[in-house]
């Protein structure tokens, strides 16, 4: 038999148990979840820097044109990988993404208006970066543009076009280029990335993944990425260890954002959603993007900060490709250019 | 002779050094590398403390959930005869041998907003992927075998003998079960326990696909480390892995420590059950 004092043994030992399990969950419980409003913006890898400042600025702003307090919660993970986790059922109000593509997929799965673009100032682009060189400090290997990228002594560390956006952009830039350069002659244009290819390395998955590569392994003589990623790179690794090459001609990228229709009905939260895109579009939030050295898609914003920024051609990608799912199918599909150069190159 | 094995001693220490003792040293050094107050600050930042909760909230439902578990399942497969004993201790073992990503994947695919529950779940308002109740659950799946493993060796070879005395003078199956093999096995539960801890608190693979990174709601200690370390804060990020790594360290001291517990024990309790079976009338046992 068990006897009565065991059992109170018994019940006494689990206590703690219970109440540590209480403590715990308790000052994570949103208890004035009920009257504080949340909103959760699923972003791209390198943002995190950014939308830090910005959600500061905006709650401190919401505050004092409200009176009521606001919660902004962000995650960050690869571009495409955001898109899929929504999809699957992450409950992000709003996504903040660095590819068209991407939200086109969400669009695809019904989540995203198809008139997306429509609803906000410029395009619903947040801001712009273009696809820059990073060299070791007084540029050892005198890398001026793209045609030095596929001399023979020079290494290069990129990301994989399969895998990240900011690769894609690097090979469409590059791509472009020589398709300027060379009159429009196509084989010539495949010739030169190939070349530029065999000169590297190792092909990173992501934007940061190729920063570590190149900034803290010392592998390459020099980092294709966004512009906005070689300015931080400069304060995190120290500004006198690099210099910025910014080439002749190079691609714009964009940074489009959305509202996740379904998960903003469900939560209540479309109007705090959309003070948030707006926010991030206006003047204050230009201004955030450009301190984070992201080109500013407002004129005014643009010419106050016009000297941290090289003027440069820029590669239309309707244009020259046909637009970005015609780019992708073409180049980055399976089996497409990139595939037939990337294997020839090995 | 002796050159050789003092060779063979050399490589073997070399070997461990470079492997385990130097990635320790790492650690640690990097960790301190901007002084006391800048780890202090680290572990305390409230994305960390945040982290560390739903760590130790995710394994504080994940174990006990396993002690029932494993305990019953070891009990059921040790003790008694039934049709898919082994097939049960193969499936056991699956978490051992698949990868945890697969295991993470699996789970959205299940609870996803398109898996094969989600449309019933999100009709009811339960969010399980992108959401604790998910991390809990791949927590609980890639730690399940660690109990059960630990108990089946040890329920195998003490035989029946001294539950069928028990049962012979009248006690219940609870009574049994209580007073009789939890005992005998209690040493090697915990040393199942403190596994399933350490494992539960270091996973990554199939938290890192279900959490959706939700900064200060889904991300556990480990994820936190990798998310500061992308953030070139180097520094932050070895100060938390500090905080798994001792938790490493503490299991392996405990580990030992009850090593030798079970070895003593066993060791008199074969002896005296002995004695028992013996003194257990041949009619008894049938």
């Amino acid at each position: 038999m068990i006897s009565k004092h065991r059992l109170v043994r018994a019940w006494s030992r689990t206590t703690p148990l219970v109440l540590a399990t209480v403590l715990l969950a308790g000052p994570s419980a949103p208890a004035a979840a009920a009257s504080e409003q949340k909103l959760l913006n699923a972003s791209y890898d390198v943002s995190r820097e950014f939308y830090k400042d910005l959600n500061a600025s905006l709650i401190a702003d919401w505050k004092a044109k409200n009176g009521t307090a606001i919660e902004i919660e962000q995650s960050h993970n690869g571009s495409s990988k955001q898109a899929r986790a929504v999809i699957d059922g992450l409950e992000a109000d709003v996504v903040t993404l660095n590819q068209v593509n991407d939200i086109g997929q969400l669009v695809k799965a019904g989540l995203v208006a198809p008139d997306w673009q429509k609803k906000f100032p410029y395009d619903a682009s947040a801001y712009k970066s273009v696809t820059a060189f990073i060299v070791r400090k007084g540029n050892p290997k005198n890398i001026r543009d793209w045609q030095d990228l596929v001399r023979d002594d020079v290494k290069i560390a990129l990301v994989n076009p399969k895998t990240g956006g900011n690769g894609r952009y690097t090979f469409l830039a590059a791509y472009g280029w020589a398709l300027n350069e060379y009159g429009g002659d196509e084989a010539k244009a495949k010739e030169f990335v190939k070349k530029l290819y065999a000169n590297v390395p190792v092909l990173d998955t992501g934007g940061r993944a190729a920063t570590t590569t190149f900034a803290q392994r010392g592998i390459g003589d020099v980092l294709v990425t966004f512009e906005a990623e070689v300015y931080l790179v400069r304060q995190e690794f120290g500004a006198d260890g690099y210099e910025v090459v910014v080439p002749s001609r190079t691609i714009l990228a964009d940074f489009p954002f959305a509202i996740i229709e379904p998960v903003v009905d469900k939560h209540g939260t479309r109007t705090l959603a959309e003070a948030y895109l707006r926010y991030i579009v206006s003047d204050e939030g230009q201004e955030i993007a450009a301190k984070n050295f992201y080109r500013p898609n407002s004129k005014a914003v643009a010419e106050k900060y016009a000297a941290q920024f090289a003027k440069v051609d820029l590669i239309d990608v309707q244009q020259l490709f046909g637009g970005w799912s015609k780019a992708q199918q073409t180049f980055f599909d399976d089996g497409g250019v990139f595939d037939q150069i990337y294997t020839l190159a090995k | 002779m002796t050159a050789a094995r003092l060779l063979l001693t050399f490589v073997g220490l070399a070997w461990l050094a470079l492997i385990l003792l130097l990635p320790l040293l790492a650690i640690f050094a990097q960790a301190l590398a901007k002084g006391w107050g800048a780890y202090i600050a680290a572990v305390t930042s409230s994305e960390a403390l945040d982290a560390i909760r739903l760590t130790l909230l995710s394994a504080l439902i994940a174990v006990p959930a396993n002690l029932v578990f494993g305990l019953a399942a070891a009990w059921a497969i040790t003790k008694f005869e039934f049709r898919g004993r082994t097939l049960l201790l193969a499936l056991i073992d699956l978490p051992f041998s698949v990868s945890p990503v697969i295991g993470g994947l699996v789970f959205v695919l299940l609870y996803g907003a398109h898996g094969w529950l989600g449309p019933w779940l999100a009709a009811h308002d339960v969010q399980i992927i992108f959401a604790k109740p998910g991390i809990v659950l791949a927590t609980i799946f890639v730690t399940l075998p660690f109990v059960v493993r630990e108990l089946v060796p040890l329920m195998q070879v003490q035989t029946t003998a001294r539950e069928e005395a028990a049962f012979s003078l009248g006690a219940s199956g609870w009574q049994i079960f209580r007073h009789v093999t939890l005992p005998n096995v209690r040493w090697a539960l915990l040393y199942g326990l403190i596994l399933c801890t350490a494992r539960a608190m270091g996973e990554f693979g199939a938290a890192s696909v279900v959490a959706g990174s939700i900064r200060g709601r889904t991300v556990t200690l480990p994820l936190h480390v990798e998310i500061v370390f992308n953030e070139y804060d180097a520094v932050a990020a070895f100060a938390c892995a500090t905080l798994l790594t001792i938790t490493a360290l503490v299991t392996l001291v405990l580990k030992t420590v009850l090593d030798a517990r079970e070895r003593r024990t066993a060791h008199v309790e074969l002896a005296s059950g002995q004695l028992i079976t013996a003194a257990t009338p041949a009619g008894s046992r049938a």
